[in-house]
C-alpha cells in the first residue's frame, strides 16, 4: 500500500510535468488575448525531434534546443496567420496543428517503436530513500523541477512584472494599448513564440523523460488537455499547476488500477482522462460571471491594426 | 471609411506607408474562387519542395501524388469514394462554423454513427429486408448528432467550451469501438480478431462504377450538398444562424437565439457525420473494425474552410481533399513516400488557405485615398 501511494504520487508530479511546460506558455499565450490551439501538433512535433536527437546519440541539451526549436517554427507559422494575415486564430490553430502532428510522424518515422535511456532521476541519497515522499520530491528526472520552476516564473512576470502586466493589458484590451502605442502585433508575437518553446519543450519532457519511447500518436490529445487547463485553472499559474497534478493522478490511475487487478475494460481507463476533461471543464465553466472575470477580454478575437 | 474624402494635409498616414490594407465590406466575389484556387497551388508548389526535402525526386513523387491518381479508372473510384464522407461531413460542418460554433470531433461523431448502423446490422443478421439500410442509416444520423448533442448541452448548460468537449468525445468514442470490437460485437467466428462479423448484402450500400469501390452512398453527399445549400441560401433559419456568427449582439437584438445557434450547428454536424460513419461500414469496409476512418472527420474541418463555407464551394474543395489521399496511398506504394506526405500536405493546404483569405477580405489601398483616423 505503501508502495503503491509512492508510486502515485512521484508518477502523479511526473505525468504532469509535460502538460505544465505546455500549459505555462499558452497561458501567456492567452493572456495575450491568443488562442493557439496547435499545441497538440506543437508538443507532437518537440517530442518527435527531442527523441530523434537522443536515438541518434545527442546529447539531452541538444534534444531539448531542437524540440524547443521545433515548437518554435511552428508557433512562428502560427503567428504570421493571426498576426499577419488577420487568420481566424481557431483555423490556424487547428491547421498548424495538423501540420505539426503530420511532421512529428514525418520526423519520427524511421524510429517507431524504439526506445531509448530516459533522464537520470537525481539521487540525494537518504533525502530520495525516505518513504512515500522520497521518490516523488526527492527523486525526479530535473524536467520536473523545471517544470515547477516555470510555474513559479510564468506567475511572477504575469503578476509582478511590468512586461506581464503589458502582456494582460494587450489580451485585455487591444485597442487600448495600441493606442498607447504598445506594439500590439510584436508583444503578441513574442508571447507566440513563447508558447511555442514551452510547447516543444513540454513534448520533449514527455519522450525523454516520461515515456521514453517513439510511436505515432504518443501525445493521444495532451495538447487539448492543456487547453482545458488553461480554462480549468482560469488563466492563473497556480491553479493549472494543480489541474496539472489531477490530470497526472488521473492518467496514471490506469497503470494503478491495474496492477491492483480491478477488472474494468483497460478501454475505459484509456478513456478516463478524456471523461475527466468534459466533466471538469463542465464544471469550471458552470458560472459565467467567474469566467468572465478570469478569461482575457479580447481572447480569440483577431486585433485589426489601426489604419 | 475606404471612400476618399477630403482630408487636411496634417491628418494624412506618412509617405512611406503608400499602400494598406482595408477590411472588404463584403468579400470580393472574384477572391471567393481566387483564393481557394490560389491555395491549392501554393500546396502543389510546397508539396512538391517537400517531397524534394524529403530525398524523392519531384517530379516522380509529384506525378505518383497529384497526376496518377487521374489516369485510372481505379483511381477515380477512389478519390469518389473518399469524395463522400469529407463532402457529407464538411457540409454538416460548415453550417456550425458559419455561426461560429466550432465542432472539431466529426471524427468520433462518425464513428458513433458506424457503431450505432453496425450495432443493428449485426443484431439483425438474419433479416434481409429492404428496410434494413435505412434504418441502419436512421440510427447512425441519430447517434452521431446525439454524440454531438451532449456538447451541445454541456455548451448551452454550463457554457463549457465545444470546442474542447468535441476533441475530448472523439477520444472516447475511438475508445469506446476498440471496446466494442474486442468484446461484445466481436465475430465470435473471428479467431479474436479484433474485428466484427461481416454484414450481409442487405446492409451495404449497392455499387455505383464497375471496377471500383465507388457505391450509392455517394448520393447522400449531394443530396446533403443540395440541402445545405438550400438551408444557408434561401432559408430564414439559415439565415438567423449565419447573422448569429456575424453578429452576436445584432443576432441577440433580433431575438436570434444562440442557444438554438449551439443546438443546430452542432446536432446538423453530428448528424451528418453519423451518416458519414454508417457509409463506411455499409460501404467500402462491410464490417466494424478498429480503424474506420483515416481521419475524415479532421480532414472534412479543412475541406469546410477551403470551400469558403459555402455549400457549393465545399463541393471542389472536398474533391481535392480527397485527391491528397488517394495520391497520398498511391505515392507510399510508387514513389516510397511515408504516410504522413497527406498529413503534412493537409495543414499546409489549410495555412495557405488562410494565408490568401487575407486578399479575400482586405485589400490594399492607397493611403493618400484613406481618411486618418485621429
Amino acid at each position: 500500500m505503501i508502495d503503491l501511494l509512492a508510486f502515485l504520487l512521484a508518477g502523479t508530479l511526473a505525468a504532469a510535468t509535460p502538460l505544465l511546460f505546455a500549459a505555462m506558455g499558452e497561458v501567456v499565450v492567452e493572456k495575450s488575448g491568443v488562442l493557439n490551439l496547435g499545441i497538440e501538433g506543437l508538443m507532437a512535433s518537440g517530442a518527435a525531434a527531442a527523441f530523434v536527437v537522443v536515438a541518434s546519440g545527442g546529447s539531452v541539451g541538444a534534444a531539448l534546443s531542437i524540440a524547443a526549436l521545433a515548437g518554435l517554427v511552428l508557433s512562428c507559422v502560427f503567428a504570421a496567420l493571426v498576426l499577419v494575415c488577420l487568420a481566424h486564430q481557431v483555423a490556424a490553430g487547428l491547421a498548424v496543428g495538423i501540420l505539426g502532428l503530420g511532421a512529428s510522424v514525418q520526423i519520427g518515422k524511421a524510429f517507431e517503436g524504439r526506445t531509448i535511456a530516459p533522464i537520470a532521476r537525481i539521487d540525494l541519497g537518504a533525502l530520495s530513500e525516505l518513504p512515500v515522499i522520497g521518490r516523488a520530491f526527492f527523486g525526479q528526472t530535473p524536467t520536473v523541477y523545471a517544470g515547477l520552476v516555470a510555474v513559479a516564473l510564468v506567475w511572477w512576470f504575469l503578476n509582478r512584472s511590468r512586461a506581464g502586466l503589458v502582456v494582460r493589458a494587450v489580451g485585455e484590451s487591444p485597442s487600448a494599448a495600441d493606442a498607447i502605442g504598445y506594439p500590439v502585433a510584436l508583444i503578441r508575437f513574442a508571447a507566440i513564440a513563447f508558447g511555442g518553446v514551452m510547447a516543444g519543450l513540454g513534448g520533449a519532457c514527455l519522450t525523454l523523460a516520461y515515456t521514453p519511447l517513439w510511436a505515432d500518436g504518443l501525445i493521444a490529445g495532451r495538447g487539448w488537455i492543456v487547453v482545458a487547463l488553461v480554462v480549468f485553472g482560469a488563466w492563473r499559474p497556480g491553479r493549472i499547476l494543480l489541474g496539472a497534478w489531477l490530470f497526472g493522478a488521473v492518467s496514471l490511475l490506469e497503470l494503478a488500477l491495474q496492477g491492483v487487478g480491478f477488472a474494468i475494460p483497460s478501454q475505459l481507463l484509456s478513456a478516463l482522462p478524456y471523461l475527466v476533461t468534459i466533466a471538469v471543464l463542465a464544471l469550471i465553466s458552470r458560472d459565467p460571471r467567474r469566467l468572465r472575470l478570469d478569461q482575457p477580454v479580447s481572447l480569440g478575437k483577431t486585433h485589426v491594426p489601426r489604419a | 471609411m475606404a471612400s476618399p474624402s477630403p482630408t487636411a494635409p496634417e491628418h494624412r498616414a506618412p509617405v512611406l506607408a503608400r499602400r494598406r490594407l482595408v477590411t472588404r465590406v463584403e468579400p470580393s466575389r472574384l477572391a471567393t474562387v481566387l483564393v481557394p484556387c490560389a491555395a491549392v497551388a501554393l500546396t502543389l508548389i510546397g508539396g512538391t519542395l517537400l517531397f524534394a526535402l524529403l530525398g524523392q525526386s519531384p517530379t516522380i513523387a509529384f506525378h505518383a501524388f497529384f497526376i496518377e491518381p487521374l489516369t485510372t479508372r481505379y483511381g477515380i473510384g477512389e478519390i469518389l469514394l473518399k469524395t463522400g464522407p469529407l463532402l457529407l461531413i464538411a457540409q454538416g460542418l460548415a453550417i456550425g462554423f458559419r455561426a461560429q460554433v466550432w465542432n472539431i470531433g466529426a471524427e468520433g461523431q462518425l464513428l458513433l454513427g458506424a457503431i450505432a448502423a453496425g450495432a443493428l446490422a449485426l443484431a439483425l443478421s438474419h433479416v434481409q429486408a429492404w428496410w434494413l439500410l435505412p434504418a441502419m442509416m436512421l440510427v447512425g444520423t441519430l447517434a452521431g448528432a446525439a454524440w454531438a448533442g451532449i456538447a451541445a448541452w454541456l455548451r448551452v448548460r454550463f457554457q463549457a467550451s465545444e470546442i474542447i468537449v468535441t476533441f475530448m468525445l472523439s477520444s472516447v468514442a475511438l475508445q469506446l469501438l476498440y471496446y466494442l470490437v474486442s468484446g461484445p460485437l466481436r465475430d465470435p467466428m473471428g479467431m479474436s480478431f479484433p474485428q466484427s462479423a461481416l454484414f450481409h448484402d442487405a446492409a451495404l450500400f449497392a455499387p455505383l462504377m464497375d471496377g471500383t469501390r465507388v457505391n450509392t452512398s455517394l448520393s447522400l453527399a449531394v443530396i446533403a450538398t443540395a440541402v445545405a445549400w438550400l438551408f444557408m441560401q434561401k432559408s430564414l433559419p439559415g439565415y438567423r444562424l449565419q447573422v448569429g456568427g456575424l453578429a452576436p449582439a445584432a443576432a441577440r437584438y433580433a431575438g436570434f437565439a444562440e442557444r438554438r445557434a449551439v443546438w443546430i450547428g452542432l446536432l446538423v454536424g453530428g448528424a451528418a457525420a453519423g451518416l458519414a460513419g454508417v457509409a463506411e461500414v455499409a460501404g467500402p469496409l462491410g464490417l466494424l473494425q478498429r480503424s474506420i476512418s483515416p481521419g475524415y472527420g479532421f480532414a472534412a474541418i479543412i475541406v469546410a474552410f477551403l470551400g469558403g463555407l459555402h455549400p457549393l464551394g465545399i463541393v471542389p474543395a472536398a474533391l481535392v481533399m480527397a485527391l491528397l489521399y488517394v495520391g497520398g496511398d498511391m505515392a507510399m506504394v510508387s514513389a516510397g513516400l511515408s504516410n504522413a506526405t497527406t498529413t503534412l500536405l493537409q495543414g499546409l493546404l489549410l495555412i495557405s488557405y488562410l494565408a490568401c483569405s487575407l486578399f479575400g477580405s482586405h485589400r490594399l489601398v492607397r493611403v493618400d485615398s484613406l481618411t486618418v483616423r485621429p
